[in-house]
This record gives structure tokens, C-alpha cells and sequence, in this order.
């Protein structure tokens, strides 16, 4: 699986030398995140509520990580996106879940 | 370092707050017109807010030295209710002469329906007719793809819509380069749980280039942070961008965007 294809860019990019900065701040923040997600999953099993279609939407856009394609966030934010385009008849209420879930017919 | 707050709801903060965004290098505040958690019961609560934010909250922020300005509007949230909306539409324009007042928002959608579509579009037209900048809000998580495609859709179908007067904001990875490529302004809003992080934002910048963008906290009663901006500003230099970098992104771009009102204006302090 290829790690190296580099996602788009308008050459915004600061000076090479930060580029090992990056990965030297950032991964054990980043790190604790994925184990966040880890130990979520496995929080949700444990409890008996892995079904809900949030964790369900949550390990299908993990898969997306490790696919080797770049542009992920992009592409998680869209997986977990209403994919329909017309307006709603009525609200559902205030809040968005998070995920989207198709309406029960 | 120096930044202008394009996007705070400041009657939810406390002085200190203010204390804290003036010590960081803020240089004005600009405040939309919000949800209060709560449906308003009349077009009367509505009068009050806009009180609030034209007189009341200026001069609290002006003790602090802080110029704020204000957008006035009818927020998504309470578009259910086309009598409201009427109503309140009515009164705005008896307050768009405030000396403190730069356009309509923040106005959008928040679950994409019929009613709020009407509503947003309702709001578009009195911008229009006033020649008013637009401030959009765009909605939430899984609904917030969708609702920019409808967003921009109502925008682009009105005639009298100038894009380079109209900012899109609290924009995404999925939602952002849609946004630019139509001529908008886009706005990353700065989260600690939803909408963006500092990371996630000086990525977009790197992909998608500093023109036409601004950061903005969006801090209200919710978990929100009003110092993420300048925050930001810290994970830019981390980075090794330079401090042009920073000072375009974080001051002349909002101000470019907003002295296309009159009103706004800054005083020499802003400048130094």
C-alpha cells in the first residue's frame, strides 16, 4: 500500500526544515487520538450499543485512514455527509447526530 | 501580533474574555447575530438582541478598548417559524444604520429545510435591496455538505449577489474549494470538538492558498475557545510560515473582506 502520494497543494508550504517538525510535535498527540477512537469502539462493544448507525458510520470512515489515497479528511467528512440534495420537507430537530443516517421508509 | 475576531458571540463571554482576546492582539470584534440557545417567543426578543448588539455591547467592548461590530439577521435555527421570520425581517432594516452594524448574518441553513431555504433567501433579498455585506453560516456535521450545495445554489441564482461581498464560514476539507471556486470568501471556524482545529485550518490554507479566507473562533455559550485564532497563529509559526503569513491570514484578510463596508473602520491603535 503507498504512503508517499502527496495530496494537492498551491505551494503554500513553509521551508523544508519544518517539514520533520511535524511529525515531531504532532504524533504522540495524534497517537492519543487514535487510541481514543480505539478504545471508543471497543467502549461501545463492551456497552453493548457498536450497532448504533454512529459507530457503524465511525469504523466504515475509519477504513478510509489506511486506504493509501490522500485527501482523507476530505474524504471521511464526506462519508459521514447526508449524500441526498434535495430540502428537507421538516426539521428533525436542532441538532446534527454526526452521521448521517438514511430515513426509515 | 495583531488579528481581528471576524466571528465571536461576545454577550456570551465574560469581561475576562475580552481582557484576554485585547492582550493577544485583537483589534476588533466582529459579532453575527446568533441563536440563544432557546426559540425567542416574539419579534419583540429580537429587538432587544439587536439593542444588545448595536448599543449594549459596544460599549461594553469599547472599555476594554476593543471596537465591535455587529451583522444582524434571523439565525437559521429559528426559521421554522415563517411568522417569526416575517416579523423580525421587518424590524431589521430600522437597525441596519447603526454605526457599528457591517451586513445581514449570519444567515444559511442549519437542517436544510424548505422553510429555512425561504428564509435564507428572504434575508438575501433584503441584503440586496440595502446593499448589505452577507455573513453565512453553513450547518453542522453530516448536514453541512448538503446544505453549502444549497447554500451556494440560492446565491448564485440571485442576480444581485456580488460573491466578493458574500463570506461562506465555518467551511471544511469537503466544503471549502466548492466555496472559493464560486468567487465567495470562505471563513474556517476554530473548534475544539466539531467545525476545525488549528492543525486542520493551516492545512486548508497550505491546499487551498490564503486568499479569499479568514479564522475565526466563533465563541459563544458553547465549547468554544475565543483565543483559537491567535492560537492558530502558533501552530502557523510552528510550521515555519512567516509572520506576513500570519499577519495576512489573521488581520489584512478579514479587514480586506470587511472594509468593504464603510463602517468598518479601525482606529490607529489597530494599525501598529
Amino acid at each position: 500500500m503507498s504512503t508517499s502520494r502527496p495530496p494537492r497543494s498551491t505551494g503554500q508550504l513553509p521551508p523544508s526544515s519544518a517539514a520533520q517538525a511535524i511529525v515531531d510535535t504532532s504524533f504522540v498527540p495524534v497517537r492519543a487520538k487514535l487510541l481514543e477512537v480505539a478504545a471508543f469502539l471497543d467502549r461501545v462493544e463492551r456497552y453493548g450499543v457498536a450497532d448504533d448507525f454512529r459507530c457503524a458510520a465511525l469504523r466504515q470512515a475509519a477504513g478510509l485512514l489506511v486506504d493509501g489515497e490522500p485527501e482523507r479528511a476530505r474524504r471521511i467528512l464526506e462519508a459521514l455527509s447526508d449524500p441526498t440534495t434535495a430540502p428537507e420537507a421538516t426539521s428533525s430537530g436542532k441538532a446534527a447526530l454526526g452521521a448521517w443516517q438514511p430515513p426509515v421508509r | 501580533m495583531r488579528y481581528i475576531e471576524p466571528h465571536g458571540h461576545m454577550v456570551s463571554r465574560t469581561t475576562d474574555d475580552y481582557q484576554a482576546m485585547v492582550a493577544a492582539g485583537c483589534a476588533a470584534v466582529c459579532e453575527p447575530a446568533f441563536w440563544a440557545g432557546f426559540d425567542r417567543s416574539s419579534a419583540d426578543g429580537f429587538r432587544d438582541y439587536f439593542r444588545q448588539l448595536t448599543v449594549y455591547e459596544p460599549a461594553r467592548a469599547s472599555k476594554f478598548l476593543l471596537p465591535h461590530f455587529c451583522w444582524l439577521c434571523l439565525n437559521p435555527k429559528e426559521s421554522e417559524d415563517l411568522g417569526l421570520a416575517a416579523a423580525v425581517l421587518e424590524l431589521i432594516p430600522e437597525f441596519l444604520g447603526k454605526k457599528n452594524v457591517l451586513g445581514i448574518g449570519e444567515i444559511g441553513l442549519n437542517r436544510n429545510t424548505r422553510n429555512e431555504l425561504e428564509v435564507l433567501e428572504r434575508h438575501i433579498e433584503l441584503a440586496v435591496r440595502h446593499d448589505q455585506l452577507i455573513l453565512v453560516h453553513t450547518p453542522h456535521l453530516e448536514d453541512k455538505k448538503k446544505g453549502t450545495r444549497l447554500i451556494v445554489d440560492v446565491l448564485r441564482a440571485h442576480s444581485g449577489v456580488k460573491p466578493g461581498r458574500v463570506i461562506i464560514d465555518h467551511v471544511e476539507e469537503h466544503t471549502i474549494q466548492s466555496v472559493l471556486d464560486q468567487g465567495f470568501w470562505a471563513g474556517i471556524t476554530l473548534y475544539p470538538d466539531s467545525k476545525s482545529s488549528p492543525p486542520r485550518a493551516v492545512d486548508m490554507l497550505e491546499v487551498c492558498g490564503r486568499e479569499r479566507i479568514w479564522l475565526n473562533s466563533a465563541c459563544d455559550w458553547g465549547v468554544s475557545d475565543p483565543l483559537a485564532v491567535p492560537k492558530t497563529a502558533f501552530e502557523m509559526r510552528r510550521r515555519g510560515h512567516s509572520a506576513e503569513f500570519v499577519d495576512q491570514v489573521l488581520y489584512q484578510n478579514p479587514v480586506r473582506f470587511l472594509s468593504q463596508c464603510p463602517k468598518f473602520v479601525l482606529g490607529d491603535a489597530a494599525h501598529a
